[in-house]
């Protein structure tokens, strides 16, 4: 706090907690390496979740009984179980019986497995929407079940699952800011840190803006992929 | 095996935790009873305002719902909380909470209204207008009611959304469940007691979980 | 003034007469409506007197949904006036909603409100814009579903009915408003044909009892058998007009015979 802080006006005084430029320098070079880990993350657990979502929902499309109960419970419980809670016993409880898993392999394969979850129920709604008859004309020319599946089902049950999807995607995603918790390095845990050495709350807006130019592009890709499936189906 | 059970399901541990994962399940139900009525409203205005004839105020709206969906929430919540105190307005934990969720809750509810809303035809409102019933009166006699009812698991799953995402409070020291739970686990040195809180919100969630499901094959059926 | 208690239609008949005497109740002068460079409507003038049944009729995209529908501004008027009772609705002091109970409306779609039964489709205009209480409401949506032959369907949700049904509690949902005017905007054009001969019943009812019509459909039998008047309109504006027999039997216009030859094969 200096002398000149009461003699700004509000506004000036605003930009200069929220703005402040030499902070702002100071500590760009701390969110990047963190925008960085974000980006590496996000795209590890979109790409391995939505992976594991589609394997399940395959597998379960075989109708396996205990298979697809298992495969029901894993999709109900990492759905209802908030993400931060999985984090905290893995990141806890798993080196006190002799795996140790770093704070970033932690969010990987907890978002992993939670957006897994979601793809896994969505890609199954989008296989059960596909008409029967499909189905049937395919296996009628001699394609067995596998072939059936991968090469007339999916290309159809994916197309009305690119909206869903990408909305879920994005929310797992952001969770990725819960690594701050266990001490991961990305943009948010490099913001919160930069902010207590500074004292300054540039650093949290800073974090802010990153978030907002790393998922705003994806929010209105998904706003228009909604409106665009809305349209085609009216 | 052994080290399995005695790390993450001591059931001295968790008997032990019991009290204090009580109190943070009550505070965690606190928070679901203030954010999640006022999430639904402000929904609602949300969605009417992204849905406004005028330029001016719909562009605005959609603004700010693509901003608050674009911004992880916790990140949102520790500005509240760690960011605003810098320009004087000192929020309590469970102020900043319900500020955070009630901007990330009017963009995530908004949207289901607004889609629910976009989803009944105009004729609905145009037979409500031709027997004279104003624009609020249509929107809420005739408009609204059928909107809900479309976008049901929608709103139901948001909910479930919600009610996991209590559990960032613990991060600006709010003293809900999880919070409790991890409380505990610092004191024991094992993962008990927040199992237990795993399984306390598994008890609570996931029966809203197979309800989304089975509304959601009721509306597509 | 005596009121017949027999219904409430012929009620209304008796104060619409003598409050518009021999003038017209409906009135649209040099009406325009254009979408952008498309000019829909190209000043439409038409008289509507008291108790009196038009038909409107036309080749589609020759504007006559759009002159309907913008005798109760569901669709604003570039320019020109709807004058309904002496009341220009269109200037901008005028209260629409108050004024849109004056003029009820019948769509092709029904547009029942499907989270509602018949007879909460029927009261929540005379609860919520004729502000009766909800006794008053019910027993006059009763009368009016008594009107249209579906008393026994009140408690009926419009997913229960059929579509013939439907349109009926649209219609009865538009009298129970007792409006001075009705619009029909091709009643009987989303129905099965076996299902249109209900609704056309029920339109003939509401004619005797004296409301005035102002109607658009392609039933020419019909429009034949019960019109009091038909106007033929082509590229947005009235092109002939006259008695059933003398439009359909002897029409005047090129345009006018063309479009009856293909109509009636």
């Amino acid at each position: 706090m200096d002398e000149a802080a009461t003699t700004m006006t509000p506004g000036e005084r605003f930009i200069e907690t929220y703005f402040n430029a030499a902070v702002m320098e100071r500590y760009l070079p701390a969110i990047l390496d963190g925008f960085v880990v974000t980006l590496q993350l996000a795209v590890l657990v979109v790409v391995s979740g939505i992976l594991l979502g589609l394997a399940l929902a395959c597998l379960r499309a075989y109708r396996v009984r205990p298979l697809n109960v298992l495969i029901v419970c894993f999709a109900d419980i990492l759905r209802a179980l908030p993400p931060l809670v999985l984090i905290l016993i893995a990141y806890f409880g798993l080196p006190n019986v002799g795996v140790s898993l770093s704070a970033f392999a932690v969010i990987w394969i907890v978002l992993t497995l939670a957006l897994a979850a979601f793809a896994e129920e969505i890609f199954w709604a989008g296989i059960l929407s596909v008409a029967p008859g499909q189905w049937q004309a395919a296996r009628s020319t001699g394609l067995s079940f596998t072939q059936t599946l991968l090469s007339v089902i999916l290309p159809q049950a994916v197309r009305l699952t690119v909206p869903p999807l990408t909305n879920r995607a994005i929310a797992v995603t952001k969770s990725t800011a819960l690594g701050m918790v266990i001490g991961l390095s990305d943009v948010l845990g490099a913001a919160t840190t930069a902010q207590s050495f500074s004292g300054s709350a540039t650093p949290l807006m800073m974090a802010a803006i990153a978030y907002v130019i790393l998922f705003l592009p994806f929010v209105v890709v998904a706003r228009w992929l909604e409106s665009r499936f809305k349209w085609r189906h009216a | 095996m052994d080290a399995i059970r005695q790390q993450f399901f001591d059931f001295d541990i968790m008997r032990q935790a019991w009290p204090m994962l009580l109190e943070g399940l009550v505070m965690t139900g606190l928070i679901c009873l203030v954010v999640i009525p006022i999430g639904l409203l402000a929904g609602i205005g949300a969605a009417l305002l992204s849905l406004s004839e005028r330029r001016i105020v719909r562009w605005p709206s959609i603004a700010f719902v693509d901003l608050f969906r674009a911004l992880p929430p916790i990140v949102l919540l520790i500005f509240v909380y760690a960011g605003l105190p810098f320009a004087g307005i000192r929020p309590s934990p469970f102020e900043a909470v319900a500020i955070a969720f009630l901007l990330n809750n009017a963009a995530y509810y908004g949207e289901i209204y607004r889609a629910g809303i976009l989803s009944i035809g105009r004729g609905q409102s145009e037979a409500a207008r031709s027997t004279g019933l104003g624009a609020g009166q249509t929107m809420l006699y005739v408009v609204l009611p059928q909107a809900v009812r479309n976008v049901l698991p929608d709103l139901v799953s948001n909910t479930v959304e919600v009610v996991k995402l209590t559990s960032i409070a613990s991060v600006v020291s709010l003293a809900e469940l999880l919070y409790q739970a991890d409380m505990a686990r610092s004191v024991t040195y094992n993962a008990s007691p927040i199992v237990a809180a795993a399984g306390i919100y598994l008890v609570i969630l996931w029966p809203l979980v197979r309800l989304v499901s089975r509304l959601e094959r009721r509306i597509a059926a | 003034m005596t009121r017949p208690s027999t219904s409430s239609i012929a009620a209304d008949r008796l104060v619409s007469d003598a409050r518009a005497e021999r003038g017209s109740i409906l009135e649209l002068i040099a009406l325009h409506k254009s979408y952008g460079p498309l000019d829909v409507l190209k000043g439409i003038d038409l008289k509507v007197k008291p108790g009196e049944m038009v038909f409107l009729i036309g080749p589609s995209g020759s504007g006559k949904s759009t002159l309907l529908r913008c005798c109760n501004r569901l669709e604003e008027p570039t320019s020109g006036a709807v004058i309904v009772e002496g009341e220009d609705i269109t200037a901008p002091s005028v209260d629409l909603n108050k004024a849109r109970r004056r003029i009820g409306m019948v769509f092709q779609s029904f547009n029942l409100y499907p989270h509602k039964t018949a007879l909460g489709n029927v009261t929540l205009a005379l609860v919520k814009v004729s502000r009766l209480s909800r006794a008053a409401a019910r027993e006059k949506a009763m009368a009016a579903l008594a009107d249209v032959g579906l008393a026994d369907k009140a408690a009926a949700y419009p997913a229960e009915l059929s579509g013939g049904q439907q349109q009926r509690v649209a219609i009865a949902r538009a009298l129970a408003l007792e409006p001075k005017v009705m619009l029909f905007d091709e009643p009987t054009s989303a129905l099965d044909p076996e299902l249109v001969g209900d609704v056309l019943d029920v339109m003939r009812k509401v004619r005797a009892a004296g409301m005035t019509m102002l109607v658009v459909s392609h039933e020419m039998r019909f429009a034949a058998e019960a019109a009091d008047r038909v106007v033929f309109m082509d590229g947005g504006v009235i092109v002939e007009e006259g008695p059933p027999s003398a439009v359909f039997g002897a029409p005047r216009e090129a345009r006018t015979q063309a479009f009856l030859s293909r109509v009636k094969h």
